[in-house]
Order: structure tokens, then sequence, then C-alpha cells
């Protein structure tokens, strides 16, 4: 017999064979199974491409119109920047029912194809738009006030260095580590979910930029004092003492009292 | 050496305290981990004084409203108190400033978790018993003190999460019944904040509290030197000696050295990890408020609380405002739960009738009912404890804050019986395992297979050294009632607490397991003679059992012991 | 009963350590014919188990290095400590994995003085281990308590002192003592305690910023705008989207000499709702009412211990505290919902001015913040 089938006892066929077949099935299935509804190619009109996005993708929940169903809220007059925000971080469209929608990875769609259903839905009615590059321009920005306005506004649900804090019922404002400054800036502007509208009225779009200013820097200041625990206050400072200091010092106790060799 | 005579002969000149040095230098420490415990929260204390002085140079108590200049980018141009200002200078403009501010604060908190493992390491062994129930109290008052120390200095920089606390502080004086609105007039000289609050906090945490502390912690050190460390029981170990090693080069050595230790190691996570970011956390302002407001930890059990008590507390009665929602958790619950744990080696007492001194440790499962009390006490405290971090928790781990705080109330009066339960009766199971372990041996993993087939475990016994701890306890028999009345029939007196002593008695003493006695080893023996040595012979249907069954003391005679005390006139 | 001391006189310690033999039980066991005592008996000190370092010179002059290393890098540390404090600026930032980018001259700072003490700790502790002497020595105690001697002998000072003073024979100045120390010490606390602060003035606490002060002529003043906190610039009720959340504070804070005391009582946290989304209940009918087209503002401080009450949650319309999680229901007049707070959020009554902005017309009609004692006193003033 031949060199393949003299091995076919061997204890690692059945793990080669395995692994094998899955990597056959997994195959495939990225090679035949139906894709999500996609536009051939981006056509002249965005609106039109957007409203057949939407059809597919949003429709069930939001309805054919957009005018909102028992599962998700009307969408006219939310503005091109809610969709931007909701589908541009992968929120929507919501994987499955849970308390709120989440940030994801992956994000299902391409840019033209988010900024197509962005302006499918700014057509329904006037709202707020997609952030300009100038208004999300911090350069001079005030730190100082934009923390001010965080700390008024933010910081009690976001906590105070953007770590994120605890809604009711298992809903959570998300922390704002790595989040673009486009995003804060269209979370601000549109409400997302269980977050107020921070309207150019309530928070001007100059201090806006002081926000995000002041965001950034909390992430790009050095840690005066060493490692920060992730910013949670002393919830996780009482951890790190019981567990490193106490712990250390019980270690060190056991060897002081220990019988040398 | 010469020099050193010298002085010490100048010294000796003036004060005749040769005598006393001997007495010191000479003292025997017993040797165990868990007797560093305390150390643990000394050298702590120590190192907060050392670094308080340090910051007491450059922090200013003042409420006075400035606004700030400093290195600090993100804050320059706000308006600030002088005491969160000069903070600030401290962590961004002294040259290792920050380093002493967060050694200050990092030992804070080490110092009450020592004094908390320290003080369940002395309950769970009986350490407070006679002589040494005086060291109790004033522990309980220590660790009483060292929270507050610790809120208050906290409280100093004026920063948003230390603000908000102070803030909740003058709700609770708020709810105090009757003279409430009075005393948050008192202790904040005026309407809330006030700028009373930070010098007086400054005065109470740099002068008052630490006075106290230092005279307190003395005492209890005086007082072990004079009633001489307890111990572990041990071969060699009687209640009236101390084993250990002499102060006088040992401990000196090993203490002192341990000081270093605890400073070095403190001083390293100070440098490596941040404490109390109060740059980030901004200046105290009543209208914003961070998510994750939480105290520092060892305060968690009382926000804990006020997290988990109800609304339905508070009522109107008589034209009145009862705020027991409030009042319950934050100015009651404190004087409650220390006036518990100090009393209770009186208690202990009380129910046992035990006036002896007791320099033997007792090993905790030896003590099943005192370690089920604190076990029920600790996991009180535990629910208390974690509550206080629901919210923080809610995000972690994708659950609900309402779900967690229902729980947890629900746990509150689940818990604490069940813990005391679990824990006695793993106390007694522990026991059982020692006298098997006397009786039959160690187990010791080489495995004899008899020539008919049969497979048993080989048991080494105990030498004499070995066997000594796990039969040396006493175990008490609950107290009997006297006679309730006189030849009259009028009824004695204090008879009815005699009757709850008596109940108290039983409840501590009803389940008891005796140690092993020489007999009972004896007859061990006896019965399994030669299964140590060599197997059984072939015809082993014996009177004294197969060899399986050597793992089990005759039937009538592990019975017997495991019983209900016999009433015997005391 | 066995309540009384054991011990008596002497300076010795009753054994009780079950080490005593009692009555020997004679037992046939095997054969022997020996007397087994009651309980086991101490088997004293296990004989002494020497360390390496003991008998062989090699490892204990090994030891004495190793100290000796431990004493020099604790030296060697220290010399660090002192060139870092001077040599580094204090500005420079550097990054160390699994911390980031923190500050130089206290990381090197902390981490050689660090090893400065470490050293000492570790190198003494070796020393006491390995080098000095490990055979355990036992001490023998003594009773705790004096001697019936020596007690009668302090008791006899102490009674014959009495004596000597003539406090039993002169009963009056015993009482009279006993009066004057009883007493002294009230002026003390009585100027401490009275000087700790007015604590007349209860009903401040009702008072807020919002309470429009009267004219000199008597008659009502201007209604108080209501003002973005912490610009303190008007707000106009067309400002306001649904779903919008403002922190707001009068706008006289301006002018207030007391600015942090204001702002404890006067912070106010303002919404819009949908109107249809207001409870058909009298609670829900009253917060329209005292609101302004679906725009309603309530005291922002908790009834429960005075945290701001910030979170709002603007699809469930649900307000969160975040200290103690006290959860209040904004179509409902703030009734509390979750949490440990008993009374609803005070609403402010708001209505608009000429020009469009928001206004209140009248202060809060009971007091903010956590309740107190005689709260009911200055309910619906």
């Amino acid at each position: 017999m031949n060199a393949l089938a003299a091995r076919r006892r061997h204890p690692a066929a059945i793990a080669i064979l395995l692994f094998l077949g899955l990597v056959l099935v997994g195959t495939a299935y990225s090679l035949l199974a139906p894709k999500s509804a996609q536009a051939s190619a981006p056509s002249a009109d965005d609106v039109a491409t957007g409203r057949q996005l939407f059809l597919a993708n949003c429709a069930t929940c939001h309805g054919l119109n957009a005018q909102g169903t028992q599962s998700g809220p009307t969408l006219v007059g939310v503005g091109a920047a809610s969709v931007d925000f909701q589908v541009g971080t992968g929120r929507m469209p919501l994987p499955g029912p849970g308390v709120q929608a989440q940030r994801q990875n992956e994000i299902k769609f391409s840019e033209e194809e988010i900024a197509a259903m962005a302006s499918y839905v700014a057509s329904l009615a006037p709202g707020p738009a997609i952030p300009t590059e100038e208004q999300l321009n911090t350069e001079g920005a005030n730190a100082a006030l934009g923390g001010e306005i965080f700390r008024v506004n933010c910081a009690m649900c976001h906590n105070f260095a953007g770590a994120g804090g605890a809604l009711t019922r298992g809903k959570y404002a998300p922390t704002l580590k790595g989040v673009e400054d486009k995003d804060i800036y269209e979370a601000m502007l549109t409400g997302p979910q269980s977050m107020p509208v921070f309207n150019d009225q309530n928070i001007t779009p100059e201090n806006k930029k002081n926000v995000l200013a002041f965001v950034n820097g909390i992430y790009e200041r050095p840690e005066q004092g060493g490692m920060a625990l992730g910013n949670l206050g002393p919830v996780s400072e009482g951890m790190f003492i019981w567990i490193f200091g106490l712990g250390i010092m019980v270690a060190i106790a056991v060897w002081l009292g220990s019988k040398a060799a | 050496m010469k020099t050193a005579g010298g002085i010490a002969g100048w010294l000796d000149d003036r004060t005749g305290g040769a005598g006393f040095v001997s007495f010191l230098l000479k003292k025997v420490f017993p040797d165990h981990w868990t007797f560093m415990l305390g150390e643990i929260a000394m050298y702590s204390l120590i190192i907060c004084l050392l670094t308080g002085v340090f910051l007491t140079f450059w922090f200013v108590p003042s409420a006075g409203q400035i606004v700030y200049d400093g290195s600090y980018l993100p804050l320059q141009g706000i308006t600030m108190s002088e005491a969160y200002r000069s903070t600030l200078d401290i962590s961004f403009d002294v040259r290792g400033g920050l380093l002493i501010r967060q050694i200050h604060h990092w030992a804070a908190l080490l110092f009450v978790a020592a004094i908390t493992v320290h003080m369940i390491r002395v309950f769970f062994t009986g350490a407070f018993r006679k002589p040494r129930e005086i060291n109790w109290v004033i522990g309980t008052i220590l660790s009483l003190l060292a929270l507050l120390e610790g809120f208050v200095g906290y409280s100093l920089p004026d920063d948003l999460l230390s603000g908000t606390g102070i803030r909740a502080m003058e709700g609770f004086l708020r709810s105090i019944p009757v003279i409430g609105s009075y005393v948050i007039y008192l202790v904040f000289d005026g309407p809330f904040p006030g700028e009373a609050i930070i010098p007086r906090m400054y005065s109470v945490h740099v002068l008052l509290i630490p006075a106290i502390l230092v005279a307190l912690f003395t005492a209890h050190i005086v007082l072990v030197f004079v009633h001489k460390h307890t111990q572990f029981p041990g071969p060699g170990r009687t209640n009236t000696n101390v084993v250990g090693y002499p102060f006088m080069p040992v401990y000196i050595a090993k203490a002192g050295g341990f000081f270093f230790l605890v400073f070095g190691v403190t001083a390293l996570i100070s440098a490596l990890v941040t404490i109390n970011p109060i740059w980030a956390y901004g200046p105290y302002d009543p209208s914003p408020i961070t998510a994750g407001s939480q105290p520092d930890w060892y305060m968690g059990f009382a926000d804990g609380a006020l997290r988990l008590l109800p609304g339905f507390l508070e009522f109107e009665a008589l034209g009145r405002t009862w705020s027991f929602n409030v009042f319950l958790g934050s100015i009651l619950l404190l004087p409650v739960i220390f006036t518990v744990q100090g009393i209770y080696p009186f208690l202990e007492k009380w129910v046992t009738g035990d006036n002896r001194e007791h320099h033997l440790l007792d090993r905790p499962r030896n003590a099943p009912v005192r370690s089920g009390i604190g076990a029920m006490a600790v996991s009180f405290y535990l629910i208390l404890f974690f509550a206080a971090g629901n919210d923080i928790i809610a995000i972690k781990l994708h659950l609900s804050i309402n779900d967690i705080t229902n729980f947890l109330r629900l746990s509150i009066f689940v818990v604490p019986p069940l813990a005391f339960w679990i824990t006695k009766r793993i106390c007694l199971s522990l026991q059982r395992h020692d006298r098997d372990k006397v009786l039959h041996g160690r187990e010791s993993g080489t495995i004899i297979r008899t020539a008919d087939g049969r497979f048993f475990e080989k048991h080494e016994p105990l030498d004499a050294y070995e066997r000594w701890p796990l039969v040396q306890q006493e175990v008490p028999e609950p107290l009997v009632l006297g006679s309730q009345t006189d030849a009259n029939g009028v009824a004695a007196k204090h008879a009815r607490s005699e009757r709850i002593r008596a109940r108290l008695s039983h409840f501590y003493f009803k389940d008891r397991v005796a140690p092993v006695t020489p007999a009972e080893l004896a007859a061990a023996h006896a019965h399994g003679e030669h299964e140590a040595i060599s197997p059984p012979p072939e015809t082993s249907i014996s009177v004294e059992g197969p060899p399986e069954t050597q793992g089990l003391a005759s039937p009538t005679s592990e019975r017997e012991v495991v019983k209900r005390a016999p009433e015997k006139d005391l | 009963m066995s309540d009384e001391e054991t011990p008596h006189g002497g300076g010795t310690m009753v054994e009780d350590d079950g080490a005593a033999s009692r009555l020997p039980a004679r037992r046939g066991d095997a054969g022997h014919d020996v007397a087994v005592p009651e309980r086991f008996e101490n088997p004293g000190l296990p004989p002494h188990v020497h360390r390496l370092s003991d008998s062989n010179e090699v490892a204990s002059k090994r030891a004495e290095r190793q100290v000796a290393m431990l004493f020099g890098l604790s030296m060697l540390a220290t010399v660090a400590f002192l060139v870092a404090y001077f040599a580094i600026d204090y500005t420079i930032d550097v990054f160390v994995p699994g911390i980031g980018s923190t500050n130089l001259l206290h990381l090197v700072l902390g981490v050689t003085m660090a090893v400065s003490l470490l050293g000492i700790g570790f190198g003494v502790v070796h020393w006491a281990k390995v080098i000095m002497p490990d055979e355990e020595i036992v001490e023998e105690r003594h009773l705790q308590r004096s001697s019936d001697a020596s007690r009668k002998k302090a008791a006899d000072l102490i009674l014959g002192g009495g004596e000597m003073a003539q406090l039993g024979r002169r009963p009056l100045l015993k009482y009279s003592l006993g009066g004057a120390l009883g007493l002294f010490a009230l002026p003390f606390v009585v100027q401490v305690a009275g000087s700790l602060g007015n604590p007349t003035e209860v009903s401040e606490l009702a008072e807020t910023l919002w309470d429009i002060p009267k004219n000199p002529d008597g008659s009502p003043g201007a209604p108080i705008r209501l003002a973005r906190d912490p610009e303190l610039t008007p707000i106009k009720a067309s400002d306001i989207t649904i779903g919008s959340v403002f922190h707001v504070m009068p706008e006289t804070l301006k002018d207030s000499k007391h600015v942090l005391e204001d702002k404890a009582k006067a912070a106010v946290i303002l919404m819009r709702l949908d109107p249809s989304q207001f409870a058909d209940d009298e609670r829900g009918r009253k917060t329209q009412e005292w609101g302004y087209q679906g725009i309603i503002a309530y005291s922002k401080i908790c009834t429960h211990v005075g945290c701001a009450v910030g979170l709002y949650e603007q699809q469930t319309h649900h307000l969160l505290c975040p200290c103690h999680q006290s959860t209040f229901d904004a179509t409902r007049d703030m009734d509390v919902i979750f949490g440990p707070a008993k009374r609803p959020l005070p609403q402010l009554k708001i209505t608009v001015d000429a020009a469009g902005y928001l206004v209140a017309t009248q202060g809060f009609t009971e007091p903010v913040g956590p309740s107190f004692w005689e709260r009911n006193e200055f309910v619906n003033e």
C-alpha cells in the first residue's frame, strides 16, 4: 500500500480529515452563499441607490417609507448624520434584539453605500448633516473649556475620562476610546438611542470642537502617574491593592516566615 | 562598639533604662506569616505619616476660588479652589510630588486592607480572648478611625469625585432625625459647600485623627509586648510559653526589614500605577458628576448599603420626615457594625463561661460556630461592598444594574445564614478529617495490591510532632442551666439571662467533634495493625474486618464521639 | 460553675492545655498493660533541623555575599534617585510597554526609591533567615494578673490616699469637687461647638436662587431666565429639540457672591419631550402644565443624598442618578421608579418671556435636594 494509506490509522489522521472538511465547507459557503443585496456599481443618483439599499436592509424595521414601525423609529428628519453614525459604526443594521445597538467592528457597507443611504434619508426631511472637515478641525480649540462642557454634559454617562458608564436595565454609555472625531460629533448632534440630542444651540459648533479637543487629549496625554487601570476610579484601584498590593505583601510575609534551606 | 556603649551608658545614667531595654530585646516572637498582617498595617500608617508631612508643605487647605495657571493645560483658565490647585501643583509642578502623593494614597488603601485581613485573622483564631480583649477593642477603634481618616483625606483635594462624596455626606447628616438640619449648618458653617469644610477636614485629617491613631496603635503594640504574642498550637508550644525567635536580633531584622519591603513595594506600585487622578476628575462643582461615582474601597460597604436600601424606608409621620433609607445606611451603619465587632469577645466569653487566659490560638476549624459567625459577617460585608460597584460590574459583565441591585438585595438576607451554615459544616468535616488522619495516618499515595487482587492505599502514621496539633484542642461542652428556682420556688436572680446564655451556649457547642484520645488511637492500631506493614493473610475474614474497612473506625466508636453533649453538672 | 478565675496566688499559670494526664485508665490492648493517658501529651519541641548555611561554610559565605549585594544595590539605587532628581526634566514623557506614555521623572524616582528600599528589606530579611540563628527559643509566660500582694498594695495606696485626703470624712469636699469637675469642660465645649456654625438658619434649606426676590416697593421681581451651565447664556425655547437635555442655572448666578452654594441648590436639568409621551394621568398632566410645550425643568439635585442627577435616557425618558441608581420617570413628574430615593425631584415651573427665552416665574415650591426632618414645614410655600 502507499505511504498515505499506511498512515490511515495514525492518531492525527482524524484531526487532519476534520480540518480539511471544515476548510472545504467554509470555502464552499463563502463562494456560494447568497450575498446581501448590493448595487452592482455606485450610480450617479445617490438618493435612488440609497433608497434601494434602504429597502433591502432597513425597511423591515423602519418601514417602507422610513416612517417607522413597531420595531424601529421613524427616520424622517434624523438627517444624514444619523445614518453616517449608525451605519458607519456598525450599530445598524441591528444584528439582533438587545437592550441597545452596539458598535461593531465589521461594517457591512462601503463608504459609498453609507453615503448613498445617508443622502436618501436626508432627502426625506431636513436633519443634521454630516460634519464637514472644518467642523472637525480642532486646531486652536480650547480643551480646557471643552473639558468643562464635557464634565457638565457628558461625564455623568461616559465617565470623567470617557471610559463609559452604566445606564438602566443593562444599557450603557460606551467608551470613547478609539472613537473617531466624526462619530463623536455625529453622536452629539443626533442623540443616538438613549443619548440625548446636543444640537448646535445646546453645544455650539465651536464648543463641539472644544469637546473633541478635550476627548482627544485624554487619550493623547501621557498617564502622569503610571498605569491608569482603565480610568474607572476607586473601584479598580481597590481591586488592584487587594490583588497585587496585599498579594505581594502576603507572598513576602510567607517567604519571611518560612525556614531557610 | 565602644562609642555605642558610651552613649548607652550616658543614657542609662540618666534614665535607668537598661532593664527596660533588656525586657524589650529578649522578647520572643513566634513565626507565622499571618502574624505579619498587622505589621503591614502599622508600616502603611508610618508611610502615610511620613509622606503626609511632605504633602502638608505644599497642600493649601483653602476653598478660596482662584483661576488655574499651572502647567496642566487641560485645566488652564478654569476656576477652582486653592486646595485643588495646590494638589495639581504637587502632581505636576513639584519634583517627585506626584510620587509622594501616590505613595500616600496607595499606602492608605493598603493600610485599611491590611487592618481588615489582620482583624479577620485575629477573629478566626480567637486571639481576642482574655487577656487581649482590650487590644481587640483598641483595634476596632483603630479600624473605624482608619476609615474616617481615609475618607477625609481623599476629600481634601476638592475634586469632582470626592466632592460628590462630601455632598453625599451632607445628605447623610441631613437624615439624622430632629437635629440633622442643625448638624449640617454646624459642620459646614453655613450652607453647602461653604468655605469651612476643607480646612476643617484638613485639621481632622492632619491633627486630630493621626494623634488618636498614633496613641492607640502605640498602646496596641505595647500590649502585644506585655501580653507576648499568641502562637499557633504545635509541638513544644503550650499556653504558658512562647516559642519563637528573640526580638534581638532576629525580629528586629525581620520586622525592620519588612518595613522596608512594605515601603518599597508601595513605592514601586506608586511609580507604576496611577491612583486618584484628580486632574482628570476636574474641580468640584455641584452641577457635573461622573459615571462610576464611588468612594475609596473601604467606604464601599456603606455606599453599597445606600444603594440597596429601598426608598420606602423614608416616610412622613407626625409632620416630620424620617429618612431611614439614608440614616440606616450611613449614620447608623458604622456605629452599629463597629459596636457589634467590639463587643464580640465579651459576648463569646459570656456564652462560653471561659475565664481563663488563652495564649494558644484556635485553629479555625476547631471553633466552628465562631468561624461560621465570622463567615457570616464577611459575606454580609462583601455583599454590601459589591453593591457599591454595581454600575462598574454592569458595564464590565454586560449586566443590568437593576438586576444586580435586586439580586444583592435578596442575597443580603439569604447568603449570610447560608455562609454560616456552610462554614460550620466545613469546619466540622475538617475536624473529622483530622480525626481520620490521626487514627489512620496520612494517605501516602502508595497503592498496595494484595495477592488476592485487592487494592488499598498505604497510610503513613503520623509521628507525635505531626499528630499533636490535630489532637490538642479543647472542645467545650454547652453550659448547663443551674436550678431556675430556689427551694421556695422563688425565681433565681438573672434567671432569664441565664436561660439565654444556656441557649446560646448550646448553639455554640451542640455539634462537637472530640479530638482523638490515646485510647482510641490504640484501638485503631489494634484493628489495622497489619495494614501498614504487610498484606493481610489469605483468610482475612477476621473479626477485625477486611482491609478496606480500615479507613473506617468501628461504627460504634465513630458515632459515639459525634453526639449531643451529655448533661453534666459543672 | 467554673466562672471564677482558677489561679490563686503565685505567679504560675494553671496548666489547662490538655497536656496534663488525668486519671490513667487501665486498658488491655493486645496484651499490653500500660497506663494510657486520657489525652495526648505535648511531645515537646521537635528536633532542630539545620540550615545549609549552619553547617556549610561555602553556603554561609554565599549568603553573606548575597546580603551584601542587596545592600549594594540599594545604595546604587539611592544614588540613581539623587541623580535623577536633579538631572531629569520634569516635563519629559517616556513610553513604557504595559503603561503607555508616562512621566519619566516620576517613573525613575519611584523605581529607584523602590529598589533602594527593597534592597535593604530583602537584604536584612535574608540575613535574618539564613545567617542569624534560627534555633527556637522558649520564653515562659507569667500570669497576666498581678499577684494578690501587689493588688493589695495598690488598693491600699489608693484607699489610703483617699483617707489622707479625708474624702470619706468630708463629703462636702467630695461633692463640690464632683460638681466643679463635672462642669469645668462646658465652657470649652460650648465655645467650640457654638462657633462651629450657626445652626439656626434651617429655612435657608428651602431657599434657592430661583426664588424671585421682591422689588423694593414690594412688587414681585422679574422672572429669572434659564441659562446654560457653564456659559450662562439664556436659552430660547426654539433652541430645544425633542430629545435634548440642557444643564441649566439661573441667569442671576452671574452676580452671585456665593457661586458654589447657589449652584448646589439651583442646578436644574431641562428636557424636551413630545407632548404625547407624557403619562395620561394626574402626574403626567401636572408635568406638562408646569412645562412649556413639552419642555420641562426639574431640580438636578437628587432627593436621596444630593448627587447631580444627570443621566437622561432619551428614549425611556428616565433620569438616572449615578451615585446610588435612583431612577426618575420624566413622563410622570419624576416619580421614583427604582433605587433608594423616596421623593420625586421638584419641578421648576417655566414659561417663555416676550423674546422667546425660557423663564421661571416662581421658585421651587418645596425644598430641593435630600430630605431633612422639618422638610414639611417648607413644602408649598
